[in-house]
């Protein structure tokens, strides 16, 4: 393989990241509360994709419909039920209790569907481009197609509908958002229910990509998609489709040159120093304290 | 104010006998006979969990930095101790003076992992500062896992490469492998005891009480109440809260000692994330404060799921359960207010007005 190919394949890797940081970057930019269990809504997302497609045999176009909703709802319930009563705890208790969330999922996945990953029939149908003496896969076209796509649709969601400006204001001023009339509530879990939406299309095209599915299949992606959300810079759009692909590019290559076992090592590196050197991340706000 | 530091004396007093009484009761099950060879099994991994869930509370409950990386500073402290112990195996025989050799090393190497992560960690706050820990730990984990140690008699042989070291022309009479990359370390002596778990433990929570009651103990505890005012009162947080860190990071790296000494093959895949997850759901049961109630559900969490076998599919599922339900009733002030009515501090002070003991 190829300088470029890697590349192409970081680049797509880097998109399905991007997708997942979208969900955090929101969560935290208007709740202000990191969701660890945003991972685990990306297996779930991956398990009922394959319940459908392969248990059920429904058709591919439904099962990604079933599973978005079923995201969807999971993240929604979630907020509802874990978070919602702790909005004005310390942000010690959210934190454990987005972990116990996290781990509440996994385990129940695990009680589920065993530990053994399962495979996963790819949604894409089989064709590969040449470009430039490489062939690119069906796969990572759709995967990059899909999420610049997307970031641009969330963008003008974000940028010119009255709930997309709630958002904004939501997370820029809770009280004052409220003031103007702005249903705080509502806002939130509208912010849920499109970050897990986006976490069940990650999970179709993550599953695509890596054709098989386990309880810890959404951990590490999770906890990278973070990394890149952080390196883009916490609440910013594009910043986390930036940092999603720069971090995709970062893997890929150092699991071709450096080596494959310490590429999580080399990609929590990144988060590390990105975190001490800029720590508002490439696009991000810097707030002061205010006593 | 005297009845107050009365009252702190007494309550770690009711620690300490606590902790006798339990090591003088599983004494006398497992000496009499009475107690199944299973149960004898248990008590090393219980006493290394009580080491990690009391050390955890210094840095979660008391310095109120959430840790997500502590499995790590195990592990860092399990090879040190380890490879202390495989080294010096045929120069210090006596296993007595070998092993709290390897405890302490295992501590004081851990203790400098944690200084080092801890520069950088500590000036990060809340979910940043949880998250990195968590990157540290799965640092730590993969560079041990790729590790390469061995010696011959050409000298060390030390790489991160798996083919360098398949390639490597060792000497085949004198090669010693040290440590052997995911296969980890085999062969460390088996010195580990109930005995000498006991003893760190005693040591390390008599040190731990006395720590928090002392100067340093309460900046740490006034950095978490609130880091600006503590600031303002000329309180160095940083220096308080990377003293807990440091003093965790010791206390982790002892009961990695104890716990590999209890093995036969130590692996680096076992300090995973997973494992740091378990010791804060000893902590949060425990109720992040008191060091007796997080010793308590460190126990009662670990031995119940090994004692029931059909709770044993659920435990994690049950962890779960444990970390949601407790943060969402700490955090419901019905309840608070139900737990203060049942408190022993409030049944007392019942007594007292009713005209009883003064």
């Amino acid at each position: 393989m190829s300088f470029f190919s890697y590349f192409v394949s970081g680049i797509s890797l880097g998109s399905i990241y991007a997708l997942i940081a979208l969900g955090y970057t929101m969560v935290y930019g208007i709740a202000k509360m990191l969701n660890f269990a945003h991972g685990d809504v990306i297996m779930i997302g991956g398990y009922v994709a394959f319940t459908a497609i392969t248990t059920m045999q429904f058709p591919v176009w439904l099962s990604i419909c079933i599973s978005i909703l079923a995201c969807i709802i999971l993240g929604v319930v979630i907020e509802k039920i874990a978070y919602k009563p702790l909005r004005n705890a310390t942000p010690l208790a959210i934190l454990i209790t987005a972990i116990g969330v996290s781990y509440l999922l996994q385990n129940v996945a695990l009680l589920i569907f065993g530990s053994a990953a399962k495979s996963f029939t790819s949604v894409v149908p089989k064709f590969s481009v040449e470009l430039g003496g490489v062939s690119i896969t069906g796969e990572t076209i759709v995967t990059i197609a899909v999420a610049v796509l997307i970031v641009i649709c969330l963008s003008i969601f974000i940028n010119k509908t009255k709930s997309g400006r709630a958002m904004l204001a939501v997370s820029e001023d809770k009280g004052a958002a409220q003031l103007m009339g702005i249903n705080v509530n509502s806002t939130i879990s509208l912010t849920f229910a499109i970050g897990s939406g986006l976490a069940a299309v990650a999970s179709v095209l993550l599953c695509s990509t890596y054709p098989q599915i386990s309880p810890y299949t959404g951990a590490m992606p999770g906890i990278k998609a973070f990394t890149a959300a952080v390196f883009g810079g916490i609440g910013s759009i594009p910043g986390a489709m930036i940092g999603g692909v720069v971090l995709g590019i970062i893997e890929s290559l150092s699991k071709a040159y450096i080596s494959s076992e310490l590429s999580d090592a080399i990609v929590f590196g990144v988060l590390i120093i990105v975190l001490l050197v800029r720590p508002t991340g490439l696009f991000g706000k810097k707030f002061n304290e205010k006593v | 104010m005297s009845k107050k530091i009365k009252s702190r004396n007494l309550d770690k007093y009711i620690t300490y006998s606590f902790l006798i009484l339990i090591f003088v009761i599983s004494q006398l099950l497992v000496m009499t006979g009475v107690a199944s060879n299973k149960f004898e099994g248990l008590l090393v991994p219980i006493s290394v969990y009580v080491l990690l869930a009391v050390s955890l509370n210094l840095v979660v409950g008391f310095s109120g930095e959430l840790s997500l990386g502590h499995a790590g500073f195990m592990c860092v402290g399990a090879y040190a101790g380890s490879l202390f112990s495989l080294l010096m195996q045929n120069v210090i025989t006596v296993w007595w003076l070998r092993f709290p050799m390897a405890i302490i090393i295992g501590g004081l190497v851990a203790a400098v992992a944690g200084f080092l992560i801890g520069i950088p960690v500590l000036r990060l706050r809340g979910d940043y500062l949880a998250i990195v820990t968590l990157a540290f730990g799965e640092i730590i984990k993969n560079l041990f896992n790729n590790m390469y140690l061995a010696i011959d008699k050409n000298g060390v042989f030390f790489s991160m490469n798996a083919s360098a070291y398949t390639k490597h022309a060792f000497d085949a009479a004198t090669k010693q492998d040290l440590i052997k990359g995911a296969q980890g370390i085999t062969g460390t002596p088996n010195d580990s005891n109930f005995v000498i778990c006991f003893i760190v433990i005693m040591i390390c929570v008599i040190a731990l009480l006395n720590l928090i009651d002392s100067k340093t103990g309460r900046s740490i505890k006034a950095a978490r109440d609130n880091r600006i005012a503590a600031e303002a009162m000329g309180i160095d947080v940083t220096k308080a809260k990377m003293t807990a860190f440091v003093i965790a990071s010791f206390i982790a790296g002892m009961a990695g000692v104890l716990y590999s000494h209890n093995l036969r093959t130590l692996v680096a895949s076992k300090f995973d994330y997973n494992l740091s997850i378990l010791v804060l759901v000893f902590v949060v049961l425990g109720g992040m404060k008191n060091m007796r109630n997080v010793i308590i559900a460190t126990i009662i969490l670990y031995a119940l799921p090994e004692a029931l076998r059909a709770l044993n599919d659920y435990r994690m599922l049950l962890y779960a359960i444990v970390l949601i339900v407790m943060m969402l009733l700490n955090n419901n002030d019905k309840f608070a207010a139900f737990k203060k009515k049942l408190s022993i501090k409030a049944l007392i002070a019942r007594f007292n007005t009713k005209g009883g003991v003064k």
